[in-house]
């Protein structure tokens, strides 16, 4: 039996009432949690409104059929839930899909199974990630993979996919795994970034790698503004990126020697950044 | 209200009682002699019977303890408590917040706990998180081994005058007892630079560790304090320091103690001493000289000590010893805060985290515990981890069962901590187990004595606070040596706890989280006159330097809900 074909799961579908202005909060709504339960005790699991615990069918109306193993389990959030935070958060394994836009923290702290966002997700998505897929069918936004406040130890695996535009600062004291964003970034993409692999291949604002000691940062497309605390390396064709090879030809940079022991690596399309080349 | 705990194995080293069998009585929140017939009972039969516990050092409130808090988001993410009931929500493991101490000392059977660092041109902002520490007794040690006036009465030798103006100080900061940290290394620091041993003298003062030492334990009996100088010596941390620390201690030795409040008999205290007992010239040969110092309290009475133990956790150190921070900070790379306090002192902060995979924080493990196993007498020694820099006090019920049961310490020994810990240290050949009272030794009584609160804290004769801690563990039954997972466990929450003769802790469940412990503060009354030259001297030098004035640098009753002044005259 192939898992994660959607044919052999058993399915549990929340189709959002309305979405409050206070925020949701549904960390405790994962395949994890799910499994064994019947209908009924779903409906009346609790979830966060604001502060106050509140029945999980005062803001889902909840349909489907649960099953034992919840590595055979899918959850979908039928409709936007875009106040809707912490989906998937911690969760070890099986699927959970929203068909419209998240909140904040999606998959935070996941180590395992699949999350399918078709619309956008807000910040924090993926923070301290360990293992798993978060797939973002449109835009991410700022913290995407990073590291929890103050934590100096971020993602450490797994991997992010996000088919539209990312914002600032993400994978941010990235460790491990893999971040894929194939839209445009903000600012300061891989900040303090200590290991892992940064693929972009739209443009970035400025500031790609700041503080970086390790790791590997793709770019395809072009770099607005780059940091001085880079040495240039030269350009490199058909690079091989943990054991995929990426076609074309790369400007490479190791740095930021702005902090001790530097050795993370930048490479850049040649075709759009000349500009910042020495 | 009057109860009586009838039938517990009480431990009370201070009256000598030894696990007898007998009941305690309260009335009016203090301990009597006998109380009437409708006293409420609480059944201790088949548990143990202590004093509340007694903190000597702990950093518990104030700037440095709130900077740690704001740094470290991610210590507060790790350890968070919802609101329930009259108890208030609260976060951090190693940093927690003021209500969340005052809480789980509570919960572990302690009833007092002193601040061992207040700067004293913040001390106001000590005052107010003590304040808000909830059912705890408590006090703050005001930082003198970097001040100015200090360092320049002393270089004259005008030890009276120095005395004079510690007297008027503690009024103005409502301190409890003078703290010195790495005398002259901190204003060393002020210049980018720290000293080394005790014999380096301070950039432009001129003064050295050894006389700022001499000079604070004759003017701190010249005043006649409760509590004795509170040292934290030279060279923290540094491979071969035990050297600094026995010619520290040794500077003590012929001052005699003469308190004229309580019943102390030591001239100095050394504080967090694991971290001074390294031998070695580097990291690569360093080694534990913990037997060499345990073998220094052996042999001299005017000393008393806490350890500082590692409880190999991830932590966030916080110190007034500024230089010593930046070495940690150079040392991890970690983020790290820094200040100077003007006049009188500086700090810093860095997380730390303790492995026991790492040679070096495996032998100052064994180090701490040689320290307290190599000790004969436990009237001398007092469990601290320095908290949080050793590790948060929240360990205390595990380095209780480590102490107790040589099984738990020799399964560390061989399955966790590196080998280090067994080659640089004597620490796998000691067998010794502490018994509960070597146990109410070192958490209680000692500590209660040598603070100079004897009187009133840390046993359970007639007149004393109706603090009481009952633990669930029947010595009778069962064995702490081999049952050490359920001393942890015991000692993590009380069965019971009593504060001031009221019920805080019910069958294991903090009951009244909203009563207010007092602040201890010292009233000195030195020499009047001579106190009007040294003020008038002290407002010169506020004009000149300090940021505040004279006038708003007084701490007043406002700041603490329970006043408990100590007079001295």
């Amino acid at each position: 039996m192939i898992k994660g074909t959607g044919d052999m799961m058993s399915k549990i579908i929340l189709t959002p009432k309305e979405q409050p202005q206070v925020p949701l909060e549904v960390d405790t709504i994962l395949p994890d949690t799910l499994a064994g339960k019947t209908i009924d005790e779903i409906k009346s699991m609790n979830i966060l409104y604001g502060n106050t615990e509140v029945e999980l069918q005062e803001f889902f109306d909840v349909e489907g059929e649960s099953g034992e193993d919840p590595s055979e389990l899918q959850i979908e959030f039928n409709g936007d839930v875009y106040n809707t935070k912490r989906i998937g958060q911690g969760m070890t394994t099986g699927e959970i899909v929203v068909k419209g836009n998240a909140s904040m923290y999606v998959g935070a702290k996941m180590k395992g199974g699949k999350i399918t966002v078709e619309g956008d997700v807000a910040g924090w998505a993926g923070q301290n990630m360990q293992g798993g897929e978060i797939v973002v069918m449109g835009n991410a936004g700022d913290y995407l993979g990073s590291a929890y406040r103050g934590d100096w130890r971020g993602m450490s695996g797994g991997k992010i996919t996000v088919h539209g535009n990312a914002g600032r600062e993400i994978a941010e004291y990235m460790l491990g795994g893999k971040i894929h964003i194939i839209g445009n970034v903000k600012m300061l993409p891989g900040i303090h970034m200590n290991g892992g692999i940064l693929i972009i291949d739209g443009n970035v604002i400025s500031r790609t790698g700041g503080e970086m000691k390790g790791g590997t940062i793709i770019v395809n497309g072009r770099i607005g503004e780059f940091l001085p605390g880079f040495e240039y390396l030269g350009v490199r064709k058909d690079i091989d990126v943990d054991g995929e090879v990426m076609q074309g030809l790369f400007y490479k940079f190791r740095g930021d020697f702005a902090t001790k022991g530097a050795d993370g690596v930048v490479y850049t399309a040649t075709a759009k950044n000349a500009h910042i080349v020495p | 209200m009057e109860y009586i705990i009838k039938n517990g194995m009480v431990y009370d080293p201070l009256n000598n009682i030894d696990g007898e069998k007998m009941d305690i009585c309260i009335r009016d929140g203090k301990i009597v002699e006998s109380v009437g017939e409708s006293a409420e009972v609480v059944d201790a039969s088949g548990k143990i019977v202590m004093a509340g516990g007694v903190e000597p050092h702990t950093h518990i409130a104030g700037p440095k303890v709130n900077v740690g808090r704001m740094m470290r988001p991610e210590d507060s993410e790790k350890d968070v408590e919802a609101k329930s009931g009259d108890r208030r929500s609260g976060s951090g493991f190693s940093v927690p917040s003021t209500f969340m101490t005052g809480y789980r000392y509570t919960e572990m059977g302690y009833t007092t706990a002193m601040e061992a660092a207040m700067p004293p041109l913040i001390a106001r902002h000590v005052h107010e998180e003590l304040v808000d520490t909830p059912i705890l007794d408590k006090g703050a040690y005001p930082l003198l081994g970097n001040n100015w006036f200090v360092m320049e009465y002393l270089k004259n030798g005008e030890v009276e005058e120095c005395a004079a103006y510690i007297a008027w100080l503690m009024r103005a900061t409502k301190g409890y007892a003078i703290k010195v940290v790495n005398p002259c290394g901190t204003e060393a620091w002020g210049w980018g630079g720290n000293v080394h041993g005790i014999n380096d003298p301070a950039p432009k003062f001129g003064i050295t560790g050894a006389e700022m030492i001499k000079g604070l334990v004759e003017a701190n009996e010249m005043i006649g304090l409760p509590h004795s100088v509170h040292l934290h010596c030279n060279d923290l941390g540094h491979p071969g320091n035990y050297e600094t620390t026995l010619a520290s201690f040794d500077i003590a030795k012929n001052i005699k103690a003469s308190p004229k409040y309580g019943e102390r008999d030591i001239s100095l205290y050394g504080t967090h001493v694991q971290f001074h007992s390294y031998g070695g010239t580097s990291w690569r040969d360093f080694e534990s000289e913990a037997p060499a110092i345990a073998d220094y309290l052996n042999k001299n009475d005017h000393i008393a000590i806490d350890v500082g133990q590692i409880t190999l956790d991830e932590t966030t150190t916080m110190t007034a010893d500024g230089p010593m921070e930046f070495d940690l900070y150079t040392l991890t790379g970690f983020k790290w805060a820094n200040c100077d306090v003007e006049l009188e002192t500086g700090s810093g902060v860095v997380p730390f985290i303790y492995s026991s995979k790492n040679p070096v924080h495996s032998t100052q493990w064994a180090i701490g515990m040689e320290l307290f196993l190599l000790t004969k007498d436990p009237g001398k020694i007092m469990m601290t981890t320095d908290h949080p820099n050793a590790g948060p006090f929240t360990r205390y019920p595990r380095i209780i069962a480590w102490l107790m049961s040589s099984k738990y310490r020799n399964d560390l020994i061989e399955n966790e901590l590196h080998a280090w810990a067994q080659k640089r240290s004597s620490i796998a050949t000691i067998d010794r187990e502490y018994s509960l009272y070597d146990i109410a030794q070192v958490t209680r009584a000692t500590a209660a004595r040598v603070l100079g609160l004897s009187e009133t804290k840390g046993h359970l004769g007639v007149g004393a606070d109706a603090d009481v801690a009952i633990y669930s563990f029947n010595p009778e039954t069962q064995d702490a040596s081999s049952d050490y997972m359920t001393i942890e466990a015991v000692f993590r929450m009380a069965d019971h706890v009593f504060k001031d003769g009221e019920i805080v802790v019910k069958n294991g469940e903090l009951v009244k989280p909203r009563i207010d412990g007092r602040t201890y503060w010292v009233n000195c009354h030195f020499n009047e006159e001579l106190e009007k030259n040294v003020i008038s001297d002290v407002k010169k030098k506020f004009k000149q330097y300090y940021t505040v004035n004279f006038e708003n640098y007084e701490i007043g009753d406002g700041y603490m809900r329970r006043s408990a002044p100590i007079e001295i005259k």
